[in-house]
């Protein structure tokens, strides 16, 4: 469903990766992997629509990301390095806003059901700026409970700054997306233990893409 | 899509509202760049009738200016922006409704204050009406074409002054006409023709900056 | 677009080919600058009449008008091609935009510097807020701008790119801005302290300053060419022909 033909990322003076292809299918985990520097999250934001490669496409369905932009970000769900949460808002507001940009319900029960899972939702009226680091970034991840119909998760170092608690909620949370036929990009320095229909790893270092059977 | 640009605008005011230090400064900035144009070339009633559009509007587009800051940086900072860029809604519709709350945080409480300060220069009553209203339709432009500087100069180093050189010399057509039409009052003859330009130079700004303000992010985040 | 077998425009439209285009081109354009302005000057100074109302000082004349229209006309070209490079992602014309600035930016200085002498000797003052040198003014302030801009960003395709937004900004302002400050002149000054009050055209008065304005317009491009030579070997020194080219000079 996501295809990436001959990517290549120059930033700045530096060329950080190039011919990089692969496909991901319904159901497949994409694991993002290199040392620091070596463009993973220039990567995911290319997958995002974010940035534009310097050679090679990305292609959607078949579809160039670059004609159908807005089309293709709602198909995708992306929680990044910052946890986009404003200081000044409480956690309930932070989470309706990004659910109404994201288009769906900003219902305050929904929302308090999302951060529940992640067991922040006691912290519901606080604003942001009060919570630590570890509630911040379960706030943010909250999005994905409450994303189950969007197909594409990309996450950038999902795993920082949780605990164990957190760690296995996360990783439930995905292998469930996967199972009813998500997709799932990140990057992370831990082991992660998600069960997928395949994992594919892309190693920046190597310029290579493998498939692993799961 | 207007219901994405409602979040938006909800959001703003919301967060507007829970600063209400920040967003008070840019009034107060207003307030004293105003009262130093008599502290510096003296209280002469009929010299400052004469300067009072001048300084009111020269002040005015300085504090629109300084409040740009506000306007995409914070959340560039905390990756909200990312976020609205990845909205799946038209960018152009969010950036309005971010421009709309800028306006309505920090243009119209320029236009509420105007009046009194422009009996501190002994204005007459209807020179303080058409300086009203001309900061009414003028001030929205400001906050459009500074849009466009802000989104350029997103997580630039010196971005603060940068803004202000990109920015006050295309700002100069609203000052003349906004300027313009105070003075046309003050002097008996009419302010349409100046209210009616700076009405076109609205709608101009209203079709135009919202667009080049979302290319510009979307520059700016690559 | 014309192509034969051997020969395509779009070819040159690589910094890899377009360099030594440039290289070869760039003489031939400051030859005629050198020749047109030696012969503008000329006009201006020694066959030209002396005008009753003004005496010798107007002949200054005939450097502040070319300047000022070279000042507004290669902004356009500049607004053209950054545009260029923003809708077709063509690094060369972003490249081109980038290098006439600093030459755009000297004429303007030179349209507000020559007025100031017109000024003195005609008014008595250094500066007078006519339309044309506050038009010139903010021009200038608009140029500074875009390079200002280009230079507080690092990465080279986003500082093209935001370059591009700010001059097209910048093109659909310029006639607003000047026929705002021609009204605002107008109206606070009436005609009377006025540039535009420049003695009725002779003839050779008009030849002069045109023969002026091609020459401006040929040292413009020849110094553009130059540049762009410049801005290429820097944007591209990573590449294997510029380090051949610099000799393998890091």
């Amino acid at each position: 469903m996501l295809e990436a033909r001959q990517l290549e990322c120059t930033r700045g003076e530096r060329r950080l990766f190039r011919e990089l292809s692969f496909r991901l299918g319904r159901g497949q985990l994409l694991r993002v992997a290199g040392a620091n520097g070596s463009g993973k999250t220039s990567l995911l934001r290319i997958m995002c629509g974010l940035l534009t490669p310097s050679a090679g496409e990305l292609r959607w369905r078949g579809r160039p990301i670059r004609a159908e932009r807005e089309e293709y970000s709602r198909n995708l769900v992306f929680i990044g390095h910052l946890n986009a949460l404003k200081d000044d808002l409480t956690a309930l507001e932070n989470l309706q806003v990004a659910a109404a940009l994201a288009g769906m319900s900003a219902e305050a029960e929904r929302m308090l059901a999302g951060l529940d899972r992640f067991g922040v939702a006691h912290c519901a009226e606080l604003p942001a700026k009060v919570l630590s680091q570890g509630q911040r970034r379960r706030v943010a991840l909250a999005r994905l409970a409450l994303s189950p119909a969007v197909p594409l998760w990309i996450l950038d170092e999902p795993f920082s700054a949780l605990d164990v608690g957190a760690v296995l909620e996360l990783e439930r949370l995905l292998t469930a997306h996967l199972a009813s036929g998500g997709m799932v990009v990140l990057t992370t320095h831990q082991e992660v233990q998600v069960v997928a229909h395949a994992v594919l790893r892309v190693d920046l270092d190597a310029h290579t893409a493998a498939l692993l059977a799961a | 899509m207007i219901r994405a640009l409602g979040w938006v605008l909800r959001r703003d005011l919301l967060l507007a509202f829970r600063r209400r230090g920040d967003v008070a400064n840019a009034l107060v900035f207003f307030v004293i760049v105003v009262s130093l144009f008599p502290l510096g070339v003296g209280p002469e009633a009929s010299q400052l009738r004469n300067m009072a559009p001048g300084v009111l509007w020269v002040a005015a587009l300085l504090a629109c200016m300084l409040s740009l800051a506000r306007l995409f940086a914070p959340d560039h900072q905390d990756g909200t922006l990312e976020q609205m860029l990845l909205a799946g809604e038209p960018l152009v519709v969010l950036v309005m409704g971010k421009v709309i709350s800028h306006w309505l945080v920090s243009g119209l409480p320029l236009v509420l204050i105007a009046p009194l300060l422009g009996l501190q220069f002994d204005l007459p009553g209807d020179a303080l009406a058409v300086l009203c209203v001309s900061l009414l339709i003028g001030t929205p432009v400001l906050s459009l074409i500074g849009a466009v500087a802000a989104a350029l100069t997103l997580g630039v180093r010196g971005s603060g002054v940068l803004v202000a050189l990109l920015v006050l010399p295309l700002y100069v057509p609203v000052l003349i006409f906004g300027a313009g039409s105070v003075g046309a009052t003050a002097a008996g003859t009419g302010a349409e023709a100046h209210l009616l330009l700076l009405g076109g130079f609205l709608a101009l700004a209203l079709v135009l900056a919202p667009w080049a303000s979302a290319a510009a992010l979307r520059i700016a985040m690559e | 677009m014309i192509k034969s077998e051997r020969f395509s425009w779009f070819h040159f439209s690589s910094p890899q080919t377009f360099y030594p285009l440039a290289g070869t081109l760039q003489p031939w354009f400051a030859a005629a600058a050198t020749l047109l302005c030696a012969a503008g000057l000329y006009l201006s100074f020694f066959v030209a009449p002396t005008d009753a109302q003004q005496g010798e000082a107007y002949r200054i004349i005939f450097i502040h008008v070319p300047a000022a229209w070279m000042s507004m006309f290669l902004y356009l070209v500049m607004g053209f091609w950054s545009g260029v490079g923003l809708v077709l992602n063509t690094r060369l014309s972003s490249m081109v935009a980038t290098a006439l600035a600093p030459t755009g930016a000297l004429f303007t200085f030179i349209a507000l510097w020559t007025g100031a002498l017109w000024g003195k000797p005609t008014w008595g003052t250094w500066w007078v807020w006519d339309a044309r040198l506050t038009s010139e003014l903010i021009l200038l302030f608009l140029y500074i701008g875009f390079m200002a801009l280009q230079a507080a960003i690092d990465d080279p395709r986003r500082a093209d790119k935001a370059g591009a937004v700010l001059a097209l900004v910048g093109v659909i302002n310029v006639p607003i801005i000047y026929y705002s400050v021609q009204w605002w002149s107008t109206l606070h000054q009436g005609a009377s302290v006025s540039m535009k009050s420049a003695p009725s055209m002779a003839t050779t008065m008009l030849i002069g300053m045109l023969i002026m304005a091609l020459g401006f317009w040929m040292y413009s491009i020849a110094a553009v060419l130059a540049r762009v030579r410049c801005v290429i070997l820097e944007r591209e020194r990573h590449t294997e022909w510029v380090m051949e080219e610099v000799g393998g000079q890091a």
